[in-house]
């Protein structure tokens, strides 16, 4: 499909979506109403869940916040729902930047237990606070109003609603394929990758965050004026896993699989009222429970991936249109050719009582390729870890470019110029190879939540989709920018992630055990990409497990051995010496 | 608040505690075993109780159909996965296990309940019903996705929690029920009355816990429960299967959780949905445990009790929102205590 296609059906969508109230009954139309503001928290889970990997059991209560906030505005204090539309979601913002600050950092399970619990307590607030009218709720809230017009009928408010639902569409969409969208996306999958690129992962999680509750407060506002009246119960845990489903069944990561999702979710469970008294009845509101939770348990069982995935699928491909030249992002000045570039200076760590790098110094100058090589259990990987900001040294310091980063955190040495590769390859699979080279360029360009969402940033844009396929045909994969990553072999995947380091422009290189798993043919390769590099006079720190590939390519070598540096010299040197051999291959008899 | 009342709330909390305490070492031992985080063990505790209060009033309790359909369901998936991987020769088998002994067990009671018997027999056939339903839910509803995320489980178990509370409702009713004691006894220990239902209950919670580490430590059994929780690829290697292992940790804690409902239906009013509550406040407690540890998670049950009575009498209608917005600061202090490993979202 073209762009051409795409906008065609999108136009034809949005002309059916304004037709249906002059041709449909007032009952369909009142359940549109509740599809699109149904619609509107199923997105924000998609970002939230599928995009970002942070399973939600609580959105229900945003929605409430901002439906109790609204109606505490406009039915009991007298002022304008657009009053309340600010409280409301200024109120759900902040409770969601501070239930994100505080829960945030739990990992997995831990993460979507938290949501259970705050989902719960704020539930059953609603219902035992006195100003909010208990479980009687809050009625006769105010319809909005624009000027005189008020919308009191279904099909007034049906286009306010559908004119969001379609806005927070396109906004989303342009998010989503921007810089921040990009880091958001990297976020499934682990917190090292995105942390190695200097993206700080807990603010775009938080930041993910609020975004799904916004979108929440937008539907609690539609609610209350929709409903003009408001009890605990829906936002009530049921109702927070309801949500999820929609999200789940419509396709989680996909935003149009939210409202797919709420549409066949609210569809299902109108047709669930009006058949099942026909089996059974009497019993059919029981039933009703029963057979929805079936119906979405049997979905999680053999449809996990969503329905517009599942259609997607079967629809000819986006046809992209290779990048074209850009103005280069700028670069940063890189140190002139020999000049000390990274030294360290007594580093130990410890795990508990084994010492795993021991008072180990080095330096690293500029141009030049090093190679820190040792047997199993020296400690390699470990050092490598302190470098990058993944574990802190015990005792000693490390400097790069004359900075002191020994206490830095991963994105911030990162942002500093060391870009890394890793040993067990982190790529993110189902995007394509082009956008995860551009993730590389992430500390290099500025575009925000904003300027993402409303396309102001086509500039930095096409210039960092231009220098992720220079990069990748700089390593030789710039036949197919649109392929899925997870789709190439893993030669080419441990060449990808360099491809990555380099479009972060980085002043030292830093490969974990880049030829491990490879292919006799394959290491050939990196090892001509690795001296066509060190040509461009790029600095490069290799921890290499396989000797005949480091011998052959490296300018200098630092020997570990039980956590202790045994010797240091060019290739020749370190071949010959007595204690390498008898680390490497047993004590001479 | 006087001495007195902090004792008469002190004791209270820790009945209530100990109740707790029972599900959450049934949530621990289940989630070691097969990683799913089984909400709807409250569930199975609500559901025991309004079987019990059936039995009392001599009625056929639902929870025999609700046997009868699960036990159906199990047979036919077994029967297609077993043809469909081309082992007829094991029909029999899964036929005897998940077809004639829940029925047999359903039988039985059935004619039992002609005779009219003493509390002690209705006890036993309650807890006798109730067994079977978290085993036939685990080949059910979790076994073709045993190897999911622990994010996809807790999911399909939440989701598995309010299709019980829609079946409670209609096997049930909205009615409540309370049972008659188990005991007339009482005591006073320094000036505070004690009732033979707290003595029991916390000696209960005591019995089982100790009965289960006994199991843990001493039987074959359950070492290969534990291998099995510590490695599900390694124990299968060892010829364990984890399938049985998981049925046997359902078992075990049904047993759990069916007993906290038999001790819970004298002391408070128990309704078809109560199990929900029962059952994440167990939780939190399990938590507090990490999930992993049982004497952490009774610990942590009995501390949510006697936070849930002190904060009842302070204010009534916020308990809940108190209990569980502690569970945030447990959450992270876990999270902070316990080694993380990445772990990798599935994509």
């Amino acid at each position: 499909m073209t762009r051409a296609q795409i906008q065609l059906a999108a136009l034809a969508a949005v002309v059916c979506l304004a037709v249906a109230p002059f041709v449909l009954s007032p009952f369909s139309i009142t359940l549109m109403n509740y599809i699109g503001i149904y619609s509107l928290v199923a997105i924000g889970l998609a970002l939230l869940t599928g995009v970002g990997g942070i399973v939600s059991f609580g959105q229900a209560a945003f929605v409430g916040v901002a439906a109790y906030a609204t109606a505490w505005i406009s039915a009991l204090n007298g002022y304008s729902p657009w009053l309340g539309l600010l409280f409301g979601v200024a109120l759900t913002c902040s409770v969601a930047a501070i239930l994100g600050v505080v829960t945030l950092r739990l990992q997995g399970h831990f993460l979507s237990l938290s949501t259970v619990a705050w989902g719960l307590a704020i539930g059953f607030l609603f219902g035992n606070v006195e100003g909010l009218g208990r479980f009687n709720g809050i009625a006769s809230i105010p319809p909005i109003s624009f000027g005189p017009y008020a919308l009191v009928t279904s099909s007034q408010i049906y286009f306010l609603i559908w004119g969001i639902v379609a806005v927070v569409l396109v906004l989303g969409y342009n998010m989503l394929d921007s810089r921040l969208g990009r880091a958001m996306r990297a976020l499934r999958g682990g917190n090292t990758l995105v942390e190695s690129l200097g993206i700080n992962a807990f603010r775009i999680k938080l930041a993910t965050f609020v975004i799904a509750a916004f979108l929440a407060s937008l539907s609690g506002w539609l609610y209350a004026h929709l409903s003009r009246f408001i009890s605990p119960g829906p936002f009530d845990a049921g109702m927070g896993i309801e949500y999820l489903m929609m999200s789940m069944v419509g396709g989680a990561g996909s935003l149009l699989g939210g409202v797919v999702g709420a549409a066949i979710v609210t569809l299902l469970k109108n047709s669930v009222q009006d058949y099942l008294p026909l089996i059974a009845k009497g019993a059919s509101g029981q039933l009703e429970i029963v057979a929805f939770s079936a119906l979405f348990i049997l979905f999680l069982q053999w449809a996990r991936q969503g329905i517009v995935p599942f259609v997607a699928h079967y629809l000819p491909k986006a046809k992209r249109e290779r990048p074209q030249p850009a103005p280069p992002l700028p670069r940063r000045s890189q140190p002139a050719p020999g000049e000390l570039l990274l030294k360290v200076d007594g580093a130990e760590r410890r795990f508990g009582g084994l010492v795993a790098v021991n008072n180990v110094s080095f330096e690293v100058r500029s141009g030049e390729i090093l190679a820190v090589i040792g047997p199993n259990g020296a400690g390699k990987s470990t050092m490598f870890n302190c470098l990058t900001g993944a574990l802190r040294v015990n005792k000693g310091e490390i400097v790069f470019a004359g900075r002191p980063i020994t206490r830095d955190a991963q994105s911030r040495i990162a942002k500093a110029g060391i870009a890394r590769t890793f040993q067990h390859v982190k790529l993110r699979p189902r995007m394509s190879l082009l956008e995860n080279v551009m993730l590389g360029t992430y500390a290099r360009t500025r575009t925000g939540l904003f300027a993402g969402a409303f396309r102001l940033n086509q500039r930095e844009e096409a210039s960092a989709r231009h220098e992720a396929l220079m990069q990748l045909e700089r390593v030789g994969l710039g036949d197919k920018p649109f392929e899925l990553a997870g789709n190439l072999p893993l030669g080419n995947q441990r060449i990808l992630e360099i491809a990555r380091a380099l479009a972060a422009d980085p002043a030292l290189l830093v490969l974990d055990e880049p030829a491990a798993g490879l292919r006799r043919q394959e290491k050939l390769r990196l090892a001509e990409l690795l001296r066509s590099l060190r040509a461009d006079h790029l600095t490069i720190l290799i921890v290499e497990h396989d000797m005949e590939f480091v011998m052959s390519l490296v300018d200098r070598i630092v020997v570990l051995d039980f956590g202790s540096k045994l010797c240091e010299g060019p290739p020749s040197a370190i071949r010959s010496d007595e204690r390498v051999q008898e680390a490497y291959l047993g004590g001479v008899a | 608040m006087t001495s007195d009342i902090a004792a008469i709330l002190g004791i209270d909390g820790i009945a209530t505690g100990a109740v707790y305490a029972l599900v959450a070492i049934g949530t621990v031992l289940i989630f070691t075993v097969t990683r799913v985080i089984f909400i709807p063990f409250g569930d199975i505790a609500a559901l025991t109780a309004l079987t019990l209060a059936a039995l009392d009033a001599k009625r056929f309790p639902g929870t025999g159909a609700l046997v009868v359909i699960l036990a159906c369901l199990a047979t036919l998936i077994e029967i297609i996965s077993l043809l469909r991987a081309g082992e007829p020769r094991l029909l029999p088998r899964a036929l005897a296990f998940y077809l004639v002994l829940p029925l047999a067990v359903v039988g039985a009671a059935w004619l039992t309940m002609r005779l009219d018997p003493p509390l002690a027999v209705r006890l036993v056939l309650a807890l006798m019903l109730i067994m079977p339903i978290s085993p036939l839910l685990d080949r059910i509803v979790f076994r073709p996705i045993a190897d999911g995320t622990v994010l996809l489980l807790l999911t399909v178990s939440v989701a598995l929690h309010f299709a019980l509370v829609g079946l409670g409702l209609l096997f049930f009713g909205p009615e409540g029920v309370r049972t008659e004691p188990l005991t007339s006894f009482s005591m006073e220990l320094a000036g505070v009355l004690i009732s033979g239902q707290t003595l029991l209950i916390v000696i209960a919670a005591l019995v089982f816990s100790g009965l289960l580490y006994l199991f843990f430590d001493f039987t074959l059994v359950g070492k290969s429960l534990r291998a099995t929780a510590v490695n599900r690829t390694g124990s299968r290697l060892m010829g364990i299967r984890p399938a049985r292992a998981g049925t046997i940790a359902y078992l075990l804690g049904s047993l759990m959780a069916g007993v906290s409902g038999i001790l819970i239906a004298p002391v408070n009013t128990v309704f078809y949905d109560s199990g929900f509550l029962i059952g994440l406040k167990a939780f939190v407690g399990a938590i507090v445990g990490g999930m992993t540890s049982y004497p952490g998670a009774a610990i942590g049950a009995v501390g949510v009790g006697i936070l849930e009575s002190f904060a009842s009498f302070e204010s009534s209608a916020l308990k809940d929102v108190i209990v569980f917005s502690l569970l945030i600061p447990i959450l992270i202090w876990r999270s902070l205590a316990s080694l993380h490993s990445e772990e990798e979202i599935e994509e």
